[in-house]
């Protein structure tokens, strides 16, 4: 081609031309968006508060199997988790296991008889420095400024780095689609999906509309929940007054599940 | 050039195959779904933000409500005019479903128009079918 001056004053003019059209465009892409005014958004009045909630359980109070049953139907009947036959796929938010193997140190060859056959309730114990945050890639897992350590199942990629993380074996994962596992839907409670990891909530959910944990609820006592941070507070009480353990404390996690033997 | 014939002849073909799903389709385009009420709704007379809003931007609202109801535990929100709303989108009659409990003809209906599918009923338990 030869270039001329008349050919490069076309080239230029279109060049202009097209850089012209670009504000025109950007203002036809920000049309369309309605206004909204900046809207309010409160807590529920009547939620439950705390700067870091905490659970003391009282095992002295429980003697067998079948104390433990109530406590962990109503959980299971209120977050909607699935009853497996397969074992490899059961769900637990809150379940029982014997001394041994829920307090791997303390345990000894000469553990007194209640202790040693009595069950234990394990559940997540809401660490004050959870693993399972630092270990989560999508910051599914979170923890609440009141301390518990929760779930957005939103988010939950399934990858179970945090299953892997988590000291306690809190966390459970949905190999199948756990909806046809459940028997009675709560339809105040979402259910899960395949592929999404899940764990105790704390019932959170109970909390914001004023209402203390399922379990607790459900416990005769046994189970109180209050504000570690609160000296006048129940659960503080309990710690004040009873020698109370924790599970693996020397991983230094922080759980806030404090067990009285 | 002897092939001209040929060429032109094939260069119509694929014309003709190019742009045949347009005149196909000519004039079938479905009328955009308009979202049926419920009584209930149609009582309320206002939603959580006005109508072209909701329209427009519901998914805005809805992921907002969930990072906060999830992470703040923020369940009540005001409205413009004042009114208090439960941020909730299926638990409780003052819920998005409490009130919109059609949700064949108020969710699907469009979103199956616009071939959108999104994933809240996988977890979210939808509200009973209507009896008619």
């Amino acid at each position: 081609m030869k270039n001329s001056r008349r050919s490069f004053l076309k080239l230029a003019g279109i060049s202009a031309l097209g850089l012209g059209t670009k504000p025109v465009l950007n203002a036809f892409a920000s049309g369309g968006h309605s206004e909204k005014h900046e809207a309010e958004i409160q807590k529920n009045p009547d939620a439950l508060k705390a700067k870091r909630w905490a659970m003391v359980i009282d095992t002295r109070k429980f003697e067998s199997e079948e104390d433990f049953e109530p406590i962990i139907e109503a959980c299971n009947k209120i977050h909607n988790i699935p009853k497996h036959t397969n074992k490899r796929h059961e769900i637990y938010w809150i379940w029982v296991d014997e001394f041994k193997h829920v307090f791997i140190n303390q345990e000894h060859e000469f553990v007194d008889d209640r202790v040693k056959h009595l069950p234990f309730l394990v559940l997540c114990n809401h660490c004050e420095k959870p693993a399972c945050v630092r270990a989560c890639p999508t910051k599914a897992t979170f923890k609440r400024e009141d301390g518990i350590v929760l779930m957005d199942f939103h988010r939950c990629i399934g990858c179970r780095f945090c299953m892997a993380a988590c000291p306690y074996g809190s966390r459970s994962f949905n190999f199948r689609d756990p909806r046809p596992f459940i028997k009675e839907e709560n339809k105040e409670f979402p259910t899960r999906m395949k592929g999404v990891v899940e764990k105790c909530n704390f019932c959170a959910e109970r909390l914001a509309v004023g209402k203390t944990p399922a379990c607790a609820e459900a416990s005769n006592g046994a189970i109180v929940v209050g504000d570690l941070h609160d000296p006048e507070s129940e659960v503080r009480e309990l710690l004040k007054n009873n020698y109370t353990i924790r599970r693996k404390p020397d991983l230094g996690a922080g759980p806030a599940i404090y067990y009285i033997v | 050039m002897n092939d001209k014939n040929i060429i032109i002849t094939g260069l119509i073909i694929f014309f003709v195959f190019l742009t045949f799903p347009f005149w196909y389709n000519m004039g079938k385009a479905s009328p955009v779904p308009e979202p049926k009420l419920t009584d209930k709704a149609k009582a309320a007379k206002e939603c959580v933000e006005p109508k072209e809003y909701m329209k427009a931007e519901h998914m805005q609202i809805l992921d907002i409500w969930r990072d906060g109801v999830v992470r703040e535990a923020n369940r009540v929100y005001i409205s413009e005019t004042g009114k208090k709303f439960n941020m909730s989108l299926s638990t409780g009659d003052d819920s998005c479903m409490g009130c919109h409990s059609n949700k064949a003809d108020f969710c699907d209906k469009c979103h199956d128009y616009a071939s959108v599918t999104p994933y809240c009923w996988d977890c979210h338990i939808e509200p009973p079918k209507e009896k008619k």
